[in-house]
């Protein structure tokens, strides 16, 4: 009960979003996301998608083989249910490697730098779901 | 309204799985047949600079501690080789069975830790600092007497909790990409990392040169990285916490050569 308790606390600094099935159907911010800078951020190492996946991505050299190519994403999942699978992967498979790149709680040991903020702002969140969402083929 | 009651009623269990899920992820560790040194993966002018002593860049860091065995030091004014004579008879399969138990601190200690027992007691000098260059030295001279011969880590019963701890320690999630050291090194070793691919990571070869730190290393430097990576906070230099990591990767690691000094990327 306390547990619970902190953790909405811990969570409500992060912008309040509701779990519909495996979807969260509604954007973070209220508004749509931008395609162009979803690129970049998908992109940049220190977000850390390359590390694992890999994706129409031919500038490119160094990608993973941890998890599927992206290539196809939107055309395989809606946006909600990108959204959740962004937000915290290990909602959907809780045995997941996939980081949770918008949560706060119920982390060991995370670094000073690092703790209480997510991974991902709910903007940049946004910015990825529209990025993969244009992933169609 | 009965739909929800029921989903709130399956949710309270759930959640506290998922927790517990998340903490600690059930993993296989690897069979014995399947298990292969970082060497494995290395490039092949890697495994050449670690192959030929007068182009292995560790090989400087041994001959370094090769003249420090034979300096006298501290209030004591003996050497380590007037007590130890030669290295490579005394010190022959020592670095492969440890850390090892230390009876007077009632928990192991590693390698760098027992030389530093030796500083302190018997040569009555200052200890040295961790990863400092002459402890490095010390430590990568000591431990190429062991280099051939298998990983032997104690069958010690009073090592037991402290074993557990390290593979516990092995299997948490940890840091904000809240991965533990299994999910890679165990789940998925072999595959590519962006473009690093997953070492088992065996303890085998340490101190050990990598090319990214152009210099030497201990063990724990190499764990540092990894939890620096996952954005933990790391321990302290010479934590249990590192300790028991290090006696669960020598158990692991078990009747793997040693190769000190190796060389990593
Ligand atoms: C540590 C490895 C890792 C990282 C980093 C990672 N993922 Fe994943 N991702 C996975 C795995 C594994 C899956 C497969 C589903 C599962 O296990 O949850 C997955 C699934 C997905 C899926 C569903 C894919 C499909 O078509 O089935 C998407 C979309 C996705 N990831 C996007 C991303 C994005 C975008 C990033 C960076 C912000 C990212 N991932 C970072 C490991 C990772
Ligand atoms: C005055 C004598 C003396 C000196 C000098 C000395 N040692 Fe020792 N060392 C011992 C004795 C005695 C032991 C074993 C008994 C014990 O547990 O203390 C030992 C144990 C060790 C061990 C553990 C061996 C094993 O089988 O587990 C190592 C490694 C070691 N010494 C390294 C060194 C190094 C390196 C130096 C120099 C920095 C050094 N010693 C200096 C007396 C000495
Ligand atoms: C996200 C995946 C990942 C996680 C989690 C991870 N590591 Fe690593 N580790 C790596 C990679 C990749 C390398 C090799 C780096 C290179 O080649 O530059 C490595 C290297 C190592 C090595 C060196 C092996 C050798 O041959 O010298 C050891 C030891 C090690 N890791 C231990 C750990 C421990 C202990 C943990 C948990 C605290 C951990 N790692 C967590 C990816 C990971």
């Amino acid at each position: 009960m306390t547990a619970a308790l902190e953790q909405a606390s811990a969570q409500s600094l992060l912008r309040p979003f509701q779990v519909v099935g495996d979807a969260i159907p509604a954007s973070l911010t209220g508004v749509a996301g931008d395609p162009v800078r979803g690129r970049a951020i998908v992109v940049k190492r220190e977000n850390t998608c390359l590390l694992c996946h890999s994706g129409p991505f031919p500038e490119e050299r160094f990608q993973g083989d941890l998890s599927s190519d992206l290539t196809g994403t939107g055309a395989r999942w809606t946006q909600g249910q990108l959204r959740l699978r962004l937000v915290d992967a290990s909602r959907v498979n809780p045995a997941t490697i996939m980081p949770s790149y918008y949560r706060v709680e119920g982390f060991n040991r995370v670094g000073p730098a690092w703790r209480g903020k997510p991974i991902l702002s709910a903007e940049q969140i946004e910015d990825v779901v529209a990025y993969l969402a244009t992933l169609r083929d | 309204m009965n739909a929800v009651r029921k989903r709130a009623r399956w949710l309270a269990p759930a959640a506290v799985l998922l927790a517990l899920a998340a903490v600690i992820s059930a993993r296989a560790e690897i069979p014995l047949a399947e298990r292969r040194s970082g060497y494995a993966d290395l490039a092949p002018d890697t495994k050449a600079m670690q192959d030929d002593d007068t182009s292995n860049p560790g090989m400087l860091a041994v001959l370094d501690g090769e003249a420090l065995w034979k300096t006298k030091a501290g209030n004591a004014g003996r050497a380590c080789a007037d007590c130890h004579a030669d290295a490579r008879v005394s010190m022959k399969g020592v670095a492969a069975r440890y850390p090892a138990f230390e009876p007077t601190l009632s928990r192991p200690v590693n390698l760098e830790q027992r030389i530093n027992i030796c500083r302190t007691e018997r040569q009555q000098a200052q200890p040295f600092a961790s990863e400092s260059k002459d402890l490095l030295a010390l430590t990568a001279f000591v431990g190429m007497q062991s280099r051939g011969q298998p990983i032997a880590p104690p069958a010690d019963e009073r090592l037991r909790p402290f074993l557990d701890a390290g593979r516990e320690a092995f299997s948490r999630r940890l840091g904000q990409f809240n991965l533990s050291c299994g999910q890679c090194h165990d789940d998925n070793w072999g595959k590519r990392l962006i473009g690093n691919i997953i070492p088992q990571a065996h303890p085998n070869g340490y101190p050990l040169y990598r090319l990214e730190w152009q210099s030497i290393g201990s063990l724990q430097r190499r764990l540092r990285n990894c939890m620096i990576g996952l954005r933990a906070e790391p321990y302290e230099y010479g934590a249990p916490e590192y300790v028991s990591l290090e006696l669960y990767l020598m158990w692991r690691a078990r009747g793997l050569p040693a190769e000190t000094p190796a060389v990593r990327p």
